[in-house]
């Protein structure tokens, strides 16, 4: 960028642009709209079956999949993988296939009388066989969830390169894991909810809701319902965290818009916390087995995995139920050199919630069974976790991976390095052995990962994906009083991207980020693009970003050489003028502003009228990477965790707002930390959710969660054009195997491993007890 | 539902006179028939405060308690925390030590921690921390939560 150090506005935790209107209680969240008639949806309360009869009560309006004739279902698409199309109807018709599926909609002037239309319908449901666990769902004769899909597998993903077989044949040690990642919900703070509203005078539809792809789901819902897109408008207003589950379509949000063109009025749904438990996105719900042969060095040489990753009933809109299965095969092999790679994932269908994406994707796992392969290694050759890594990790740059994927310039074993002085290692393996000594039991753990970001779009064509969410646009656009606006098909919501793009904007055109308002969320008023998710938006809309301003820039030169009679390039552009280098000319960047588009004769011609830039990037690539570290202490007499410190050191390229940088990485592992111990999804036998409230489904409190040690390095990747790297997920990725390997650690004078997330009291204490009982 | 009852509501000073069912909570109220919306509703079992509120100065999961058991009382919102375009020391530091993320969870720790701060101004920090966990938030892994929040009680104490 043009402006680097302390005079620019890069690199400083400057305060956020969108806090004032929150702080006070002015956000705009969907729930906040008042609509004609509320909806509340009933839900199957089997697993499996065949819906045999639906009665509505006296005088209520229900909506049943009867009245959607002219409604196509959901048929996500991806074109590689042996993938098998399957589609989910908005409204479920002849089959149930998970508990908490919609079956019908009831409308009525209030949510109260809504509830109480919808607690009256009666739903009989023949019921059928049905099937939870993913090993269950492959086994032979197991009920098919849809009949099209053979033995449940609707997606499968095998590799395996030249150098497999013959580095395995050779190999010193086999170490083996075998990781299960119980299933959790990402669970934003707000539940999902819309509203749809007509409108009398243009026959257009506006819906607002709260989603990370309004564009998206704009093109979804036209299609489905028949209508062109123009005729949509999609607003994504205040949205209270996403992580994911409000990336894929909502079915019913196309009921809402279906709704609203039929009654030409407004209709509003919010969902409430039970539905959000049962029946918003699941996630992590994966079974991963690996095998890895090392040298007598401790190197790694060839690593083989089997994926199985339960994808629930139906497939998620766009990404398809594809994406956990897939990317575990590709990037699986994480931050590791390995030349002997074999894999095969499979995507099963289960009678459970749909799977989508969530913070991290995959990697948690693929993460955790990594880590726990390494310190099963570590412990095999007698060395320091730590040793192990260092012997393994990637160290040259470019790297490509066995899989093919290229690893841009990273700093895997410094930031492991970094971690282990800061943690005080051979302090703590003091301490440790002083507590065992007297009866405590103290862990420590280390994650080493690469966080792949700013996928562009030959990465998603690599999967086989019928759209490619690679790229975005930023309109940047000067008003005639040198106010800026710049319009982004990203959607935040969260992430303080209002301000760290503001701040890239400043420093390009010399006006200060508070006069730069970055507008989203609404697809009347941005560029088409794909919102926010996989750590995408600031790659992705940043480097945009940066495009756009730089054209901006040129512009703004261009008429300041005209006015102040110099040569382009003496034009200087900071805090809020343009000045002829060296000498004291100069001119406000408003005035220059008003020029190109009130006094366009001075200029002969040589200017368009007018201040308006647009820029698209779709970038290669990159991966950012870090190396998390829990200390924890295990009570074996209750199987509880404590954990007494988590230090991260990561780097992610430049960072734009350290303030917002830190934020991130503390949420993600808040939420790695809640997947290690905490928070589980549990269905019983026949389907049911147990976990249906937040006093069973157990989010982290500020208790759980001790005090986060950060600290950054910053390679300026050449992947990226403002050299930043994403940073969204990356907690999330990192901490779950930093805790796991730490419990494990605590627990090894007993010679038991805990494998399973979350490592829960119960589980703890059974694996004691097992220990116990052997001989 | 007819039997609608009468009560009076006031909010942040004002007075709102509304009818409602005696089954409507107060956080439904608050939102739908007074039109302050500042205060949300994040799971209407009690768990994650996003919807606390101050009811005669105590802390209140406004999703638990019915409008009409808060007839006559006087009741602070978000809204009421700034004065005109003042914000308040919890507000500032909560923006200062970034605090907030999505945003959704900030209004219910906000009238949280102004009522026990207000209540107990010299509350030791280990109790700060137990009021802190009657709270969800899914952004800030609370980090930046208490950072603010032991600024404000700090900033709060040592003034006159």
């Amino acid at each position: 960028m043009s402006v680097a150090g302390a005079t620019g506005w890069v690199g400083r935790s400057i305060r956020r642009l969108e806090d004032p209107a929150l702080i006070a209680g002015r956000g705009r969240f969907t729930a906040d709209l008042v609509a004609a008639h509320r909806v509340r949806f009933v839900r199957s309360q089997h697993a499996a079956g065949r819906i045999a009869k639906i009665t509505a009560p006296n005088g209520a309006t229900v909506i049943t999949a009867a009245d959607l004739t002219d409604v196509k279902p959901i048929r996500p698409m991806l074109h590689k993988f042996d993938y098998v199309p399957i589609a989910q109807p908005v409204l479920a018709s002849e089959r149930v296939r998970f508990v908490g599926e919609a079956i019908a909609a009831v409308l009525a002037p209030t949510e109260a009388q809504a509830e109480d239309a919808a607690d009256a319908v009666e739903v009989d449901i023949a019921t059928a066989d049905a099937v939870i666990d993913a090993r269950d769902a492959l086994a032979d004769g197991a009920p098919l969830v849809h009949g099209e899909v053979a033995g449940n597998v609707i997606v499968k993903g095998t590799v395996e390169t030249p150098e497999f077989a013959a580095a395995r044949a050779v190999a010193e040690r086999l170490v083996r894991v075998a990781v299960r990642s119980r299933r959790q919900n990402a669970l934003p703070l707000e539940p999902r909810g819309g509203h749809a509203a007509f409108d009398a005078a243009t026959g257009r539809i506006t819906l607002t809701c709260s989603t990370q792809t309004p564009h998206l789901t704009r093109t979804a819902i036209a299609d489905l319902l028949g209508m062109p897109e123009a005729q949509l408008r999609v607003i994504a207003p205040d949205v209270g965290g996403g992580f994911g589950q409000k990336m894929s379509l909502a079915p019913e949000y196309v009921l809402l818009v279906w709704l609203a063109r039929k009654l030409q009025s407004s209709v509003a749904w919010s969902e409430d916390r039970r539905e959000n438990l049962i029946a918003a996105f699941h996630s992590r719900d994966q079974y991963i087995a690996l095998e890895g042969a090392f040298d007598g060095a401790g190197k790694l040489v060839a690593l083989s995995a089997d994926v199985i990753a339960n994808v629930g009933a139906y497939s998620c809109f766009p990404t398809t139920c594809a994406v956990e299965p897939l990317m575990a095969m590709v990037e699986l092999p994480g931050p590791y050199d390995v030349r002997g790679y074999r894999c095969s994932a499979r995507g099963v269908l289960t009678h459970t919630c749909p799977m989508a994406p969530y913070r991290g994707v995959s990697r948690p796992v693929i993460t955790c069974a990594i880590e726990r392969l390494m310190d099963r290694a570590a412990a095999a050759f007698g060395l320091e976790p730590a040793e192990l890594r260092r012997r393994n990790l990637i160290d040259r740059f470019p790297y490509v991976s066995a899989t093919g994927l290229t690893f841009d310039e990273a700093t895997y074993v410094e930031t492991m390095e970094l971690a282990v002085k800061h943690i005080g290692l051979a302090k703590f393996r003091a301490r440790q052995k002083d507590a065992r000594a007297r009866g405590r039991y103290l862990g420590i753990g280390f994650s080493t990962f690469s966080e792949r970001t700013g996928y562009g779009t030959p990465a998603f064509a690599a999967r086989g994906m019928e759209i490619t969410p690679g790229w975005e646009t930023v309109e940047i656009a000067m008003d005639p009083s040198g106010f800026v606006e710049a319009r982004i098909g990203s959607s935040p919501h969260g992430q303080g991207l209002r301000t760290t793009l503001a701040q890239i904007i400043a420093d390009e055109i010399g006006v200060e980020p508070r006069l730069i308002r970055v507008v989203h969320g609404d697809t009347d008023r941005t560029p088409y693009g794909f919102g926010t998710f996989a750590s995408r938006s600031l790659v992705i809309a940043g480097g945009a970003s940066l495009l756009a301003a730089r054209k901006v820039r040129g512009k703004l030169v261009k008429i300041a050489s005209h006015l102040l009679e110099a040569s382009a390039d003496d034009i200087v552009l900071e805090a809020g003028t343009a000045k002829v280098a060296g000498t004291d000319r100069s001119v406000p960047i408003e005035t220059l502003a008003r020029a190109a588009y009130h006094q366009l004769h001075r200029f002969k011609g040589e200017i368009e009228p007018g201040i308006a830039e647009s820029a698209t990037y779709d970038p290669p690539g990159t991966f950012s990477n870090a190396c998390h570290v829990a200390i924890v202490e295990v009570d074996v007499e209750t199987g509880g965790v404590t954990l007494e410190k988590f230090l991260a050191a990561e780097d992610a390229g430049r960072i734009i707002n350290p303030m917002i940088v830190d934020g991130q990485i503390h949420g993600g592992i808040a939420q790695g930390i809640a997947n290690a111990l905490l928070e589980e999804i549990v269905y019983d036998a026949s389907g049911n959710v147990l976990t249906s409230t937040l006093a069973d489904y157990l989010p982290p409190t500020v208790h759980e969660i001790p005090p986060i040690e950060l600290h950054h390095l910053e390679t300026m990747s050449e992947a990226t054009v403002t050299r930043a790297k994403g940073v969204g997920e990356g907690g999330a990725i990192g901490a779950p195997a930093a805790v796991l390997n730490a419990v494990n650690d605590a627990l090894a004078p007993f010679g038991v491993e805990i494998d399973e997330m979350p490592a829960t009291p119960q589980r703890i204490r059974a694996a004691l007890r097992a220990a116990e009982k052997r001989p | 539902m007819s039997d609608e009852r009468d009560i009076v509501l006031t909010i942040n000073g004002r007075d709102h006179a509304v009818r409602v069912e005696p089954r409507r909570t107060l956080a439904d109220v608050i939102r739908e028939d007074c039109g302050q919306t500042g205060t949300h509703i994040g799971c209407e079992h009690g768990v994650c405060g996003a919807c606390t509120v101050l009811v005669d100065g105590a802390p209140v999961r406004s999703c638990l308690m019915f409008a009409v058991q808060a007839d006559g009382k006087a009741i602070r919102t978000v809204e009421g925390l700034a004065s005109g375009d003042e914000l308040s020391v919890l507000q500032r530091a909560f923006m200062e030590h970034h605090g907030l993320q999505c945003g959704f969870c900030t209004p219910g720790f906000l009238m949280l921690v102004t009522g026990v701060l207000e209540r107990e101004p010299d509350i030791s920090d280990e109790d700060l921390m137990d009021v802190l966990a009657s709270n969800l938030c899914r952004c800030t892994g609370y980090q930046n939560i208490v950072k603010a929040v032991r600024a404000a009680a700090a900033e709060l104490r040592a003034k006159p």
